[in-house]
């Protein structure tokens, strides 16, 4: 009889269904996963080190960079956890254009997700149907921050600037062609015999074990229970709109996918909301202590030219004390967890990244598969390393 | 139900006030955040205890980090953040604990915690006992020093290359071609006041 070993493979780092730069050991049993280690932080760049060096305001932009394709739902944490600090209010218009946004960043995530998805378990056609769509939407980030991906657009006090004319009539207009682009998203997968057999029954998890595993986001919904911090800890204007939280049964990947596909739908319809409520006034707080002056008065007033010149050397100063802020970002719970000592740069800003849990889990979900299942697990659980390495 | 329910925060403040009582502890509620100062050694315990009780049952661990203090006696302070879906509650728990002092690990209770504490023992270099395979995480494979620490300058210690003679990447000193410049800009100013000085003179006047 021939002896039998445990063969170990090397996944990654540059493998196209990591999603990024993973580095999974594998010790197979002929094709069955028995252990599965992740390597990670070879995408490490110290954010949270570099940000004790910056000011408020200079700190902002590393969010973007962090999960870099759910750019403006990490600003929106961070912006809410300075003006919890700085106790400040935004006007109500900037709450909802932010929230508008956050929704067209979920699209936009959920776009990404689903489609390579269901490239890494064989379907082409999604990720160059949807890819145009995910275009038109990184659009409207350029016409609002003038950058398509990193666009540093919230501020703590409200948003940088106000909406440029004619990009509401462009968003509502894409809210009604784009459901039809999710129908036949719907219709080439969602009954396809090849995709259920790659994602239906793969990588369960249950309620309990997906909460020990600190799961949140659609991960977490998807084994059925019924927790989104938009609802349950609402902030910004997230009160005053009507939506719904899709949930699975069984937390496999098919159901993942699916509970995706209807967030899409549901952040439309906030966005239509948002669209028809959105109030007159203005977008961003009037507190001269945190917010520069307008161009127009910095010609007119010293007072307004010295403001300007303090808020972008020295910056505005948070008064001592922390808080934890967590807003639901497209993959999950991001936390932003700010100690404040009195100065203009935060002593401590801690990331809490939804994607660190879900991937610590990967071992968890993954024994026993095949390891072609593998892939379907990495690519369903929405994985980024910008915020897991940070 | 508006969050955060004020009252329910100030019922559970009291709550664990009267159930927790086998060890010694702060516990306080600042912006409508509770926040659980206890020693080191019952951490554990406490955290067992908030997981366990029906009435709090924090079932999930969202965040564990750490925060350094240099200048004190016990250096860092290390904080689990807790969340519980059932009652939609968040609970911080803290402790002070000094360099060479490992704490308990709590991967027992809350499995997501592995990753957690290896990070704090990447960053921070603060130890845990029982901890199934302390590894460094973020950092590279042979990584020297804690970067999160205070004491650790922000360039680092060492820059790599890729060598073309040697065929591989090689590891050097950090040189820097211009010195990090860290502008100390800090000055008692206080920020504008909505109102400039003198206004109230126009206001007041009837011209």
């Amino acid at each position: 009889m021939t002896k039998k070993e445990n063969y170990t493979l090397n996944f990654g780092p540059q493998h196209p269904a990591a999603h990024g730069v993973l580095r999974l050991v594998l010790e197979l049993d002929g094709e069955v996963v028995e252990r599965a280690d992740p390597h990670i932080g070879l995408l490490h760049r110290g954010t949270e080190k570099l940000i004790e060096s910056k000011t408020y305001v200079q700190a902002l932009p590393y969010f973007d960079r962090l999960d870099y394709v759910s750019p403006m739902c990490q600003e929106h944490a961070y912006a809410l956890a300075v003006e919890k600090l700085l106790n400040v209010e935004v006007p109500i218009r900037g709450q909802y254009i932010r929230v508008m946004f956050s929704e067209i960043t979920r699209i936009l995530n959920h776009i990404l997700n689903i489609t390579t998805f269901a490239l890494d378990v064989g379907a082409m056609t999604p990720f160059l149907w949807l890819f145009e769509e995910r275009e038109v939407l990184m659009e409207f980030y350029e016409r609002v921050s003038g950058s398509r991906l990193h666009s540093a657009y919230f501020r703590p006090g409200g948003v940088h600037r106000d909406l440029p004319d004619g990009l509401i009539d462009d968003i509502s207009r894409f809210c009604e062609r784009f459901p039809k682009h999710i129908d036949d998203l719907e219709r080439l997968i969602e009954e396809n015999r090849i995709f259920k057999q790659r994602s239906v029954g793969i990588g369960k998890i249950s309620q309990q074990d997906a909460l020990n595993w600190g799961f949140t986001g659609p991960c977490l919904r998807a084994t059925g229970l019924n927790w989104d911090l938009r609802k349950n800890q609402p902030y910004d204007c997230y009160e005053k709109i009507n939506f719904k939280i899709p949930t699975g049964s069984s937390g496999d990947c098919f159901e993942r996918f699916l509970v995706r596909v209807e967030e899409m739908r549901q952040s439309l319809s906030i966005i239509q909301q948002c669209v028809k409520q959105m109030p007159e006034g203005i977008c961003i707080s009037d507190d001269p202590r945190i917010v520069p002056p307008k161009r127009a008065d910095m010609k007119n007033s010293m007072e307004s030219l010295i403001n300007h010149f303090k808020l972008f050397t020295e910056g505005f100063h948070v008064p001592v004390g922390e808080t934890y802020f967590a807003v639901e970002a497209p993959k999950g719970e991001f936390g932003v967890y700010l100690i404040a000592d009195g100065s203009n740069k935060p002593y401590r800003c801690k990331i809490r990244a939804p994607g660190f849990s879900l991937l610590q889990a990967t071992e968890y979900i993954s024994k026993g598969h095949m390891l072609s299942d593998l892939v379907a697990i990495i690519g369903s659980l929405d994985i980024v390393f910008g915020e897991i390495d940070r | 139900m508006s969050y955060p329910d004020k009252k329910f925060i100030v019922e559970v403040v009291e709550l664990i006030k009267s159930l927790l009582n086998f060890c010694d502890y702060e516990i306080s509620n600042s912006k409508n955040e509770i926040t659980i100062m206890a020693k080191q050694k019952d951490i554990f315990s406490i955290l067992m205890f908030l997981k366990d009780n029906p009435s709090i049952s924090m079932e999930s661990l969202i965040d564990l980090t750490a925060i350094d203090y240099p200048n004190q006696e016990k250096r860092f302070i290390l904080a689990y953040n807790l969340l519980s879906v059932s009652k939609n509650l968040r609970i911080k728990v803290k402790t002070k604990i000094s360099e060479d002092v490992p704490t308990q690990s709590i991967t027992d209770i809350y499995p997501c915690a592995n990753w957690y504490e290896r990070e704090v023992w990447d960053l921070f270099g603060i130890r845990f006992s029982g901890h199934p395979d302390l590894r460094r995480i973020l950092t590279d494979y042979d990584f020297e020093g804690h970067p999160l620490r205070k004491d650790f300058p922000l360039s680092g210690f060492t820059q790599v290359r890729f060598d073309d003679e040697l065929g591989k990447v090689v590891k050097e000193p950090v040189k820097l071609d211009q010195d990090f410049r860290q502008f100390d800009s800090l000055s008692p100013w206080e920020g504008m006041s909505k109102y400039l000085p003198g206004d109230e003179k126009s206001k007041n006047s009837n011209d």
